[in-house]
Protein backbone atom coordinates (compact mmCIF):
# COMPACT_ATOMS: atom_id res chain seq x y z
CA UNK A 1 0.00 0.00 0.00
CA UNK A 2 2.30 2.69 1.08
CA UNK A 3 4.10 2.09 -2.64
CA UNK A 4 0.87 3.81 -3.84
CA UNK A 5 0.17 6.63 -1.31
CA UNK A 6 3.26 9.19 -1.88
CA UNK A 7 2.09 10.85 -5.31
CA UNK A 8 -1.23 11.94 -6.43
CA UNK A 9 -1.37 11.30 -9.62
CA UNK A 10 -0.76 7.23 -9.45
CA UNK A 11 -3.54 4.70 -8.70
CA UNK A 12 -3.17 2.08 -6.12
CA UNK A 13 -3.59 -1.46 -7.99
CA UNK A 14 -7.29 -2.00 -6.71
CA UNK A 15 -8.21 1.85 -8.08
CA UNK A 16 -7.75 3.92 -4.89
CA UNK A 17 -6.27 7.17 -4.91
CA UNK A 18 -4.25 7.43 -1.57
CA UNK A 19 -3.57 10.76 -1.42
CA UNK A 20 -7.32 11.57 -1.81
CA UNK A 21 -8.23 9.44 1.29
CA UNK A 22 -5.69 10.74 3.30
CA UNK A 23 -7.50 14.23 2.72
CA UNK A 24 -10.93 13.22 3.37
CA UNK A 25 -9.20 11.65 7.04
CA UNK A 26 -8.09 15.07 7.47
CA UNK A 27 -11.26 16.37 7.04
CA UNK A 28 -12.32 13.82 9.93
CA UNK A 29 -10.17 15.50 12.51
CA UNK A 30 -11.89 19.10 11.59
CA UNK A 31 -14.59 20.18 13.70
CA UNK A 32 -17.96 19.06 13.03
CA UNK A 33 -20.39 21.33 10.91
CA UNK A 34 -24.18 20.33 10.52
CA UNK A 35 -26.28 22.47 7.78
CA UNK A 36 -30.04 22.16 7.17
CA UNK A 37 -32.25 23.13 4.32
CA UNK A 38 -35.51 23.98 5.82
CA UNK A 39 -38.73 25.57 3.87
CA UNK A 40 -37.86 29.41 3.88
CA UNK A 41 -34.35 29.20 5.37
CA UNK A 42 -30.74 27.57 5.00
CA UNK A 43 -29.00 27.11 8.90
CA UNK A 44 -25.22 26.41 9.41
CA UNK A 45 -23.73 25.26 12.49
CA UNK A 46 -20.34 24.81 13.98
CA UNK A 47 -18.66 23.25 16.81
CA UNK A 48 -16.59 25.94 18.05
CA UNK A 49 -13.27 24.65 18.92
CA UNK A 50 -12.36 26.47 22.50
CA UNK A 51 -9.43 29.37 22.05
CA UNK A 52 -6.46 29.60 24.13
CA UNK A 53 -6.95 32.35 26.71
CA UNK A 54 -5.07 35.02 25.26
CA UNK A 55 -6.27 34.47 21.80
CA UNK A 56 -8.93 36.44 20.48
CA UNK A 57 -12.11 34.56 19.86
CA UNK A 58 -13.04 36.65 16.81
CA UNK A 59 -10.19 35.22 14.45
CA UNK A 60 -11.34 31.83 13.96
CA UNK A 61 -14.68 31.92 11.95
CA UNK A 62 -15.61 28.94 10.39
CA UNK A 63 -18.63 30.52 8.39
CA UNK A 64 -18.10 32.66 5.11
CA UNK A 65 -20.12 34.15 3.03
CA UNK A 66 -19.25 33.58 -0.74
CA UNK A 67 -21.66 36.23 -1.97
CA UNK A 68 -25.05 38.03 -0.47
CA UNK A 69 -26.89 34.98 -0.85
CA UNK A 70 -24.34 32.08 -0.28
CA UNK A 71 -22.47 31.52 2.43
CA UNK A 72 -20.13 28.29 3.33
CA UNK A 73 -18.96 26.47 6.49
CA UNK A 74 -15.97 23.70 5.66
CA UNK A 75 -14.53 21.11 7.82
CA UNK A 76 -10.69 20.11 7.87
CA UNK A 77 -7.56 22.06 7.12
CA UNK A 78 -8.32 26.04 7.70
CA UNK A 79 -5.29 27.39 5.76
CA UNK A 80 -6.90 25.24 2.56
CA UNK A 81 -10.07 26.77 3.09
CA UNK A 82 -9.22 30.84 3.18
CA UNK A 83 -7.55 29.65 -0.25
CA UNK A 84 -10.67 28.03 -1.52
CA UNK A 85 -12.92 30.59 0.18
CA UNK A 86 -11.10 33.25 -1.96
CA UNK A 87 -10.96 31.96 -5.03
CA UNK A 88 -14.95 30.94 -5.06
CA UNK A 89 -15.80 34.32 -3.87
CA UNK A 90 -13.38 35.70 -6.82
CA UNK A 91 -16.06 33.82 -8.69
CA UNK A 92 -18.82 34.49 -7.80
CA UNK A 93 -18.07 38.38 -8.29
CA UNK A 94 -17.10 37.42 -12.20
CA UNK A 95 -19.91 35.60 -12.83
CA UNK A 96 -21.83 38.75 -11.55
CA UNK A 97 -19.81 40.59 -14.01
CA UNK A 98 -20.25 38.40 -17.18
CA UNK A 99 -23.99 37.28 -16.68
CA UNK A 100 -25.16 39.88 -15.25
CA UNK A 101 -26.54 37.36 -12.61
CA UNK A 102 -26.16 36.12 -9.32
CA UNK A 103 -24.39 33.03 -8.94
CA UNK A 104 -26.98 29.72 -8.56
CA UNK A 105 -25.56 27.76 -5.47
CA UNK A 106 -25.27 24.75 -7.47
CA UNK A 107 -22.94 27.23 -10.07
CA UNK A 108 -20.64 28.22 -7.19
CA UNK A 109 -20.75 24.50 -5.65
CA UNK A 110 -19.59 23.15 -8.90
CA UNK A 111 -16.81 25.53 -9.37
CA UNK A 112 -15.42 24.58 -6.01
CA UNK A 113 -15.80 21.09 -6.62
CA UNK A 114 -14.05 21.57 -10.39
CA UNK A 115 -11.11 23.02 -8.37
CA UNK A 116 -10.51 20.66 -5.77
CA UNK A 117 -10.51 18.18 -8.76
CA UNK A 118 -7.81 19.85 -10.43
CA UNK A 119 -5.86 19.29 -7.76
CA UNK A 120 -6.18 15.63 -7.46
CA UNK A 121 -4.68 15.48 -11.07
CA UNK A 122 -1.79 17.65 -10.91
CA UNK A 123 2.10 17.26 -10.44
CA UNK A 124 3.41 18.05 -7.14
CA UNK A 125 0.14 20.10 -5.55
CA UNK A 126 -1.31 18.09 -2.78
CA UNK A 127 -5.20 17.90 -2.97
CA UNK A 128 -7.14 20.56 -0.64
CA UNK A 129 -7.93 18.81 2.93
CA UNK A 130 -11.30 20.80 3.17
CA UNK A 131 -14.96 19.37 2.78
CA UNK A 132 -17.16 22.67 2.53
CA UNK A 133 -21.21 23.12 3.10
CA UNK A 134 -22.64 25.14 0.85
CA UNK A 135 -25.93 26.83 1.24
CA UNK A 136 -27.80 29.69 0.05
CA UNK A 137 -31.07 30.65 -2.28
CA UNK A 138 -31.14 30.49 -5.92
CA UNK A 139 -32.86 33.41 -7.61
CA UNK A 140 -35.91 31.64 -8.22
CA UNK A 141 -36.25 31.76 -3.72
CA UNK A 142 -35.13 27.80 -3.69
CA UNK A 143 -33.50 27.09 -0.73
CA UNK A 144 -30.15 24.78 -1.82
CA UNK A 145 -27.61 23.09 0.57
CA UNK A 146 -24.45 21.31 -1.00
CA UNK A 147 -21.63 19.10 0.08
CA UNK A 148 -18.02 18.88 -1.50
CA UNK A 149 -15.31 16.66 -0.49
CA UNK A 150 -11.58 16.54 -1.07
CA UNK A 151 -12.14 14.23 -4.48
CA UNK A 152 -14.39 17.00 -5.83
CA UNK A 153 -17.33 15.22 -5.84
CA UNK A 154 -20.49 16.88 -4.56
CA UNK A 155 -24.28 16.07 -4.09
CA UNK A 156 -27.20 18.16 -2.93
CA UNK A 157 -28.41 17.36 0.88
CA UNK A 158 -31.43 17.97 2.50
CA UNK A 159 -29.42 18.29 6.31
CA UNK A 160 -25.80 16.81 6.29
CA UNK A 161 -22.84 16.81 8.91
CA UNK A 162 -19.08 17.10 8.11
CA UNK A 163 -15.92 16.59 10.55
CA UNK A 164 -15.65 14.96 13.63
CA UNK A 165 -18.22 12.91 14.54
CA UNK A 166 -19.85 13.62 11.36
CA UNK A 167 -21.49 9.69 11.46
CA UNK A 168 -23.66 10.37 14.86
CA UNK A 169 -24.80 13.80 13.52
CA UNK A 170 -26.11 12.67 10.26
CA UNK A 171 -27.62 9.58 11.97
CA UNK A 172 -29.53 11.80 14.27
CA UNK A 173 -30.47 13.75 11.08
CA UNK A 174 -31.52 10.87 9.44
CA UNK A 175 -34.20 10.17 12.64
CA UNK A 176 -35.27 13.69 13.41
CA UNK A 177 -35.17 15.43 10.00
CA UNK A 178 -38.81 15.72 9.24
CA UNK A 179 -41.36 18.01 7.76
CA UNK A 180 -42.84 18.78 11.08
CA UNK A 181 -38.96 19.12 11.90
CA UNK A 182 -38.77 22.14 9.51
CA UNK A 183 -42.02 23.30 9.27
CA UNK A 184 -40.84 26.72 10.62
CA UNK A 185 -38.05 28.78 10.54
CA UNK A 186 -37.19 28.04 14.44
CA UNK A 187 -37.77 24.52 14.24
CA UNK A 188 -34.86 24.55 11.68
CA UNK A 189 -32.66 26.30 13.37
CA UNK A 190 -33.33 24.14 16.59
CA UNK A 191 -32.92 21.06 14.78
CA UNK A 192 -29.53 22.02 13.82
CA UNK A 193 -28.69 23.14 17.50
CA UNK A 194 -29.87 19.56 18.09
CA UNK A 195 -27.69 17.73 16.17
CA UNK A 196 -24.76 19.63 17.33
CA UNK A 197 -25.44 19.30 21.29
CA UNK A 198 -24.94 15.44 20.10
CA UNK A 199 -21.67 15.64 19.58
CA UNK A 200 -20.49 18.74 21.20
CA UNK A 201 -19.43 18.92 25.08
CA UNK A 202 -20.76 21.67 27.38
CA UNK A 203 -23.75 23.12 25.60
CA UNK A 204 -24.42 26.22 23.73
CA UNK A 205 -21.30 27.66 24.38
CA UNK A 206 -19.59 25.89 21.85
CA UNK A 207 -22.19 26.17 19.24
CA UNK A 208 -21.90 28.96 16.31
CA UNK A 209 -25.02 29.04 14.45
CA UNK A 210 -25.77 31.11 11.07
CA UNK A 211 -29.19 31.40 9.07
CA UNK A 212 -29.96 32.89 5.78
CA UNK A 213 -33.53 33.21 5.65
CA UNK A 214 -35.12 34.16 1.45
CA UNK A 215 -33.81 37.77 -0.15
CA UNK A 216 -31.81 38.55 3.03
CA UNK A 217 -27.78 38.07 3.77
CA UNK A 218 -26.16 35.75 6.33
CA UNK A 219 -27.29 36.67 9.88
CA UNK A 220 -24.43 35.21 12.82
CA UNK A 221 -26.60 34.23 15.74
CA UNK A 222 -25.40 35.70 19.22
CA UNK A 223 -24.32 33.59 21.89
CA UNK A 224 -27.22 35.11 24.26
CA UNK A 225 -29.97 33.88 21.11
CA UNK A 226 -28.24 30.41 21.05
CA UNK A 227 -28.17 29.70 24.74
CA UNK A 228 -31.89 30.82 24.99
CA UNK A 229 -32.86 27.97 22.51
CA UNK A 230 -30.41 25.83 24.02
CA UNK A 231 -32.32 26.02 26.91
CA UNK A 232 -35.81 25.93 25.75
CA UNK A 233 -34.60 22.43 23.84
CA UNK A 234 -33.50 21.52 27.58
CA UNK A 235 -37.07 22.37 28.53
CA UNK A 236 -38.55 20.40 26.13
CA UNK A 237 -36.51 17.53 26.61
CA UNK A 238 -37.57 17.35 29.96
CA UNK A 239 -41.38 17.35 29.05
CA UNK A 240 -40.82 14.40 26.87
CA UNK A 241 -39.20 12.50 29.60
CA UNK A 242 -41.80 13.53 32.42
CA UNK A 243 -44.70 12.42 29.49
CA UNK A 244 -42.57 8.77 29.04
CA UNK A 245 -42.33 8.67 33.22
CA UNK A 246 -46.27 9.17 33.67
CA UNK A 247 -46.94 6.87 30.83
CA UNK A 248 -45.15 3.95 32.35
CA UNK A 249 -46.42 4.84 35.68
CA UNK A 250 -50.05 4.33 34.36
CA UNK B 1 -5.89 35.15 -9.33
CA UNK B 2 -5.21 34.55 -5.70
CA UNK B 3 -3.60 31.23 -5.25
CA UNK B 4 -1.52 31.74 -8.68
CA UNK B 5 -0.06 34.97 -7.16
CA UNK B 6 0.64 33.99 -3.83
CA UNK B 7 2.63 30.86 -5.07
CA UNK B 8 4.76 32.88 -7.33
CA UNK B 9 4.54 30.90 -10.51
CA UNK B 10 3.41 34.00 -12.79
CA UNK B 11 5.27 33.20 -16.08
CA UNK B 12 5.26 29.48 -15.96
CA UNK B 13 2.44 29.10 -18.77
CA UNK B 14 2.31 25.32 -18.57
CA UNK B 15 1.04 25.59 -15.02
CA UNK B 16 -0.70 27.90 -15.04
CA UNK B 17 -2.89 25.70 -17.36
CA UNK B 18 -2.79 22.43 -15.62
CA UNK B 19 -4.08 24.57 -12.61
CA UNK B 20 -6.72 26.71 -13.81
CA UNK B 21 -7.62 24.93 -16.62
CA UNK B 22 -8.75 25.56 -20.46
CA UNK B 23 -12.37 26.06 -19.50
CA UNK B 24 -12.19 28.42 -17.20
CA UNK B 25 -10.68 31.22 -18.66
CA UNK B 26 -13.52 31.27 -21.40
CA UNK B 27 -15.23 33.87 -20.40
CA UNK B 28 -12.94 37.13 -18.71
CA UNK B 29 -9.30 36.20 -19.69
CA UNK B 30 -7.83 38.46 -21.83
CA UNK B 31 -4.56 36.46 -22.58
CA UNK B 32 -7.00 32.99 -23.00
CA UNK B 33 -7.84 34.00 -27.14
CA UNK B 34 -9.07 32.10 -29.89
CA UNK B 35 -6.15 33.50 -31.65
CA UNK B 36 -2.70 33.92 -30.23
CA UNK B 37 -1.33 37.45 -32.09
CA UNK B 38 2.43 37.81 -32.12
CA UNK B 39 3.48 40.38 -30.80
CA UNK B 40 4.63 43.13 -32.82
CA UNK B 41 2.07 42.80 -35.51
CA UNK B 42 -0.17 45.51 -36.08
CA UNK B 43 -3.60 44.32 -38.26
CA UNK B 44 -5.00 47.00 -38.06
CA UNK B 45 -2.19 49.04 -39.33
CA UNK B 46 -2.34 46.49 -42.30
CA UNK B 47 -5.57 46.88 -42.84
CA UNK B 48 -5.30 50.64 -43.64
CA UNK B 49 -2.44 49.91 -45.60
CA UNK B 50 -4.85 47.96 -47.90
CA UNK B 51 -7.47 50.31 -48.18
CA UNK B 52 -8.13 53.02 -50.37
CA UNK B 53 -5.51 55.78 -48.55
CA UNK B 54 -2.95 52.84 -49.06
CA UNK B 55 -1.60 51.47 -52.19
CA UNK B 56 -3.56 48.61 -53.17
CA UNK B 57 -7.27 48.76 -52.77
CA UNK B 58 -8.68 45.71 -50.88
CA UNK B 59 -12.18 46.93 -49.56
CA UNK B 60 -13.80 44.20 -47.21
CA UNK B 61 -17.39 43.61 -47.01
CA UNK B 62 -19.46 46.46 -45.37
CA UNK B 63 -22.22 48.24 -45.86
CA UNK B 64 -25.63 47.19 -44.76
CA UNK B 65 -28.82 48.37 -43.37
CA UNK B 66 -30.17 45.94 -40.02
CA UNK B 67 -32.72 47.23 -37.38
CA UNK B 68 -34.40 45.76 -34.32
CA UNK B 69 -36.91 47.71 -32.15
CA UNK B 70 -38.77 46.32 -28.87
CA UNK B 71 -42.69 47.40 -28.49
CA UNK B 72 -45.64 45.60 -26.54
CA UNK B 73 -45.41 42.39 -28.46
CA UNK B 74 -41.86 42.34 -27.97
CA UNK B 75 -38.86 42.79 -30.29
CA UNK B 76 -39.16 43.48 -34.15
CA UNK B 77 -35.69 42.51 -36.29
CA UNK B 78 -35.48 43.34 -39.94
CA UNK B 79 -32.55 42.91 -42.09
CA UNK B 80 -31.44 43.62 -45.56
CA UNK B 81 -29.59 41.44 -47.80
CA UNK B 82 -26.95 42.92 -49.43
CA UNK B 83 -23.38 41.95 -49.43
CA UNK B 84 -20.64 44.53 -50.95
CA UNK B 85 -16.95 44.84 -51.35
CA UNK B 86 -16.47 48.24 -52.68
CA UNK B 87 -18.69 48.95 -55.65
CA UNK B 88 -19.16 45.23 -56.39
CA UNK B 89 -22.07 43.37 -55.06
CA UNK B 90 -21.26 40.14 -53.98
CA UNK B 91 -24.25 38.42 -52.86
CA UNK B 92 -27.98 39.80 -53.23
CA UNK B 93 -29.49 36.88 -50.53
CA UNK B 94 -26.75 37.16 -47.92
CA UNK B 95 -27.65 35.89 -44.81
CA UNK B 96 -27.16 38.47 -41.52
CA UNK B 97 -29.38 36.90 -39.29
CA UNK B 98 -28.02 33.96 -37.34
CA UNK B 99 -30.41 31.82 -35.25
CA UNK B 100 -28.41 31.43 -32.19
CA UNK B 101 -31.30 29.16 -30.62
CA UNK B 102 -34.79 29.44 -30.66
CA UNK B 103 -34.88 32.63 -28.00
CA UNK B 104 -31.83 34.26 -29.46
CA UNK B 105 -31.27 36.33 -32.59
CA UNK B 106 -27.94 37.86 -33.81
CA UNK B 107 -27.72 40.62 -36.51
CA UNK B 108 -24.78 41.10 -38.46
CA UNK B 109 -23.59 44.40 -39.91
CA UNK B 110 -19.65 45.51 -40.78
CA UNK B 111 -17.34 43.15 -41.90
CA UNK B 112 -19.36 40.10 -42.66
CA UNK B 113 -16.49 37.68 -41.92
CA UNK B 114 -15.97 39.14 -38.61
CA UNK B 115 -19.33 38.75 -37.96
CA UNK B 116 -20.25 35.32 -39.25
CA UNK B 117 -17.48 33.93 -37.10
CA UNK B 118 -17.41 35.59 -33.80
CA UNK B 119 -21.52 35.18 -33.63
CA UNK B 120 -20.99 31.27 -34.73
CA UNK B 121 -18.56 31.26 -32.05
CA UNK B 122 -21.45 32.85 -29.52
CA UNK B 123 -23.58 30.23 -30.86
CA UNK B 124 -21.28 27.34 -29.50
CA UNK B 125 -20.44 29.62 -26.53
CA UNK B 126 -24.63 29.67 -25.76
CA UNK B 127 -24.99 26.25 -26.45
CA UNK B 128 -21.87 25.35 -24.07
CA UNK B 129 -24.02 27.22 -21.49
CA UNK B 130 -27.17 25.69 -21.48
CA UNK B 131 -24.91 22.59 -21.23
CA UNK B 132 -23.10 23.18 -18.45
CA UNK B 133 -26.21 25.25 -16.09
CA UNK B 134 -28.80 23.28 -17.21
CA UNK B 135 -30.71 26.66 -18.47
CA UNK B 136 -30.84 29.02 -21.41
CA UNK B 137 -28.26 31.70 -21.39
CA UNK B 138 -29.71 34.80 -20.69
CA UNK B 139 -29.78 37.80 -23.17
CA UNK B 140 -27.55 39.80 -21.14
CA UNK B 141 -25.07 37.27 -20.85
CA UNK B 142 -24.63 36.42 -24.46
CA UNK B 143 -24.20 40.06 -25.42
CA UNK B 144 -21.55 40.28 -22.65
CA UNK B 145 -20.08 37.56 -23.77
CA UNK B 146 -19.86 38.72 -27.85
CA UNK B 147 -18.33 42.16 -26.01
CA UNK B 148 -15.82 40.52 -23.96
CA UNK B 149 -14.50 38.67 -27.37
CA UNK B 150 -14.63 41.99 -28.92
CA UNK B 151 -13.15 43.50 -26.16
CA UNK B 152 -9.84 41.16 -26.64
CA UNK B 153 -9.01 41.80 -29.92
CA UNK B 154 -9.43 45.68 -29.53
CA UNK B 155 -7.59 48.20 -31.77
CA UNK B 156 -6.64 45.14 -33.90
CA UNK B 157 -9.14 45.98 -37.16
CA UNK B 158 -12.10 43.72 -36.69
CA UNK B 159 -15.50 45.61 -37.94
CA UNK B 160 -18.62 44.13 -36.37
CA UNK B 161 -21.95 46.00 -35.47
CA UNK B 162 -24.45 43.30 -33.73
CA UNK B 163 -27.62 43.13 -32.37
CA UNK B 164 -28.45 40.56 -30.19
CA UNK B 165 -32.33 39.94 -29.46
CA UNK B 166 -33.81 37.73 -27.72
CA UNK B 167 -36.16 36.53 -24.74
CA UNK B 168 -35.49 35.24 -21.44
CA UNK B 169 -37.14 35.68 -17.98
CA UNK B 170 -36.61 39.04 -17.70
CA UNK B 171 -38.40 39.56 -20.46
CA UNK B 172 -38.02 40.90 -24.24
CA UNK B 173 -33.73 41.91 -24.85
CA UNK B 174 -32.26 43.99 -27.18
CA UNK B 175 -28.88 44.58 -26.75
CA UNK B 176 -25.94 46.30 -29.35
CA UNK B 177 -22.46 44.97 -29.48
CA UNK B 178 -19.79 46.34 -31.53
CA UNK B 179 -16.23 45.89 -32.18
CA UNK B 180 -15.25 48.68 -29.68
CA UNK B 181 -16.24 46.30 -27.36
CA UNK B 182 -19.34 48.93 -26.97
CA UNK B 183 -22.34 47.49 -25.31
CA UNK B 184 -25.47 49.10 -24.70
CA UNK B 185 -29.45 47.98 -24.08
CA UNK B 186 -31.76 49.82 -25.53
CA UNK B 187 -35.38 49.69 -27.02
CA UNK B 188 -34.55 50.90 -30.60
CA UNK B 189 -31.11 50.42 -32.74
CA UNK B 190 -30.21 50.22 -36.64
CA UNK B 191 -26.78 49.49 -37.85
CA UNK B 192 -24.83 49.55 -41.13
CA UNK B 193 -24.51 52.43 -43.47
CA UNK B 194 -28.37 52.75 -43.67
CA UNK B 195 -28.97 53.22 -40.33
CA UNK B 196 -29.38 56.77 -40.86
CA UNK B 197 -32.39 56.34 -43.47
CA UNK B 198 -33.57 53.90 -41.11
CA UNK B 199 -33.45 55.71 -37.97
CA UNK B 200 -35.49 58.27 -39.85
CA UNK B 201 -38.24 56.07 -40.82
CA UNK B 202 -39.11 54.32 -37.46
CA UNK B 203 -38.55 57.05 -35.34
CA UNK B 204 -41.15 59.10 -37.31
CA UNK B 205 -43.63 55.52 -37.42
CA UNK B 206 -42.67 54.35 -34.00
CA UNK B 207 -45.47 54.17 -30.99
CA UNK B 208 -45.60 51.98 -27.63
CA UNK B 209 -48.77 49.97 -28.21
CA UNK B 210 -48.26 49.08 -32.05
CA UNK B 211 -50.12 46.19 -33.04
CA UNK B 212 -47.45 43.23 -34.92
CA UNK B 213 -49.16 44.15 -38.02
CA UNK B 214 -47.89 47.81 -38.28
CA UNK B 215 -44.52 46.72 -36.06
CA UNK B 216 -44.27 44.28 -39.40
CA UNK B 217 -44.92 47.19 -41.22
CA UNK B 218 -42.46 49.57 -39.69
CA UNK B 219 -39.65 46.89 -40.21
CA UNK B 220 -39.86 46.40 -43.82
CA UNK B 221 -40.59 50.43 -44.28
CA UNK B 222 -37.39 50.93 -42.31
CA UNK B 223 -35.20 48.75 -44.55
CA UNK B 224 -36.90 49.22 -47.66
CA UNK B 225 -36.22 53.30 -47.42
CA UNK B 226 -32.68 52.75 -46.53
CA UNK B 227 -31.83 50.45 -49.76
CA UNK B 228 -33.52 52.92 -51.50
CA UNK B 229 -30.90 55.94 -50.56
CA UNK B 230 -28.06 53.85 -49.58
CA UNK B 231 -25.98 52.04 -52.22
CA UNK B 232 -24.63 49.33 -50.39
CA UNK B 233 -27.84 47.99 -48.91
CA UNK B 234 -30.30 46.46 -50.98
CA UNK B 235 -31.53 42.28 -51.53
CA UNK B 236 -34.27 41.55 -49.34
CA UNK B 237 -35.77 42.29 -46.08
CA UNK B 238 -35.49 39.59 -43.64
CA UNK B 239 -38.22 40.22 -41.05
CA UNK B 240 -38.17 38.35 -37.57
CA UNK B 241 -40.47 38.40 -34.57
CA UNK B 242 -39.33 37.99 -31.09
CA UNK B 243 -41.99 36.47 -29.06
CA UNK B 244 -42.08 35.00 -25.32
CA UNK B 245 -41.89 31.59 -26.86
CA UNK B 246 -39.22 32.15 -29.30
CA UNK B 247 -38.54 34.13 -32.59
CA UNK B 248 -40.51 33.28 -36.01
CA UNK B 249 -39.64 34.15 -39.46
CA UNK B 250 -42.34 36.72 -40.26
CA UNK B 251 -41.41 37.70 -44.41
CA UNK B 252 -38.55 37.75 -47.13
CA UNK B 253 -39.53 40.04 -49.15
CA UNK B 254 -37.53 42.20 -52.70
CA UNK B 255 -37.10 45.92 -51.62
CA UNK B 256 -37.84 46.46 -55.58
CA UNK B 257 -41.34 45.23 -54.90
CA UNK B 258 -41.66 47.06 -51.66
CA UNK B 259 -40.34 50.26 -52.72
CA UNK B 260 -43.45 50.23 -55.34
CA UNK B 261 -45.97 49.59 -52.97
CA UNK B 262 -44.41 52.68 -50.90
CA UNK B 263 -43.92 55.16 -53.31
CA UNK B 264 -47.10 54.65 -55.36
CA UNK B 265 -46.86 58.68 -55.99
CA UNK B 266 -43.26 58.77 -56.96
CA UNK B 267 -43.52 56.63 -60.02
Amino acid sequence: MSLYDRAITVFSPDGHLFQVEYAQEAVKKGSTAVGIRGKDIVVLGVEKKSVAKLQEERTVRKICTLDDHVCMAFAGLTADARIVINRARVECQSHRLTVEDPVTVEYITRHIATLKQRYTQSNGRRPFGISALIVGFDCDGTPRLYQTDPSGTYHAWKANAIGRSAKTVREFLEKNYTDEAIATDNESIKLAIKALLEVVQSGGKNIELAVIRRNQPLKLLESKEIETLVTEIEKEKEDEAEKKKQKKST
Amino acid sequence: MALFDVSGYKSHAGLRGQILGTGVGHLVDRPNQEFAVPVGVDPSGFLKSCSREGAVSIDLNHGTTTLAFKFRHGVIVAVDSRASAGSYIASKEANKVIEINPYLLGTMSGSAADCQYWERLLAKECRLYKLRNKQRISVSAASKLLCNMMLGYRGMGLSMGSMIVGWDNKGPGLYYVDDNATRLSGRMFSTGCGSSYAYGVMDSGYREDMTVEEAYELGRRGITHATHRDAYSGGVVNLYHMQEDGWIKVCKEDVSELIHRYRKGMF
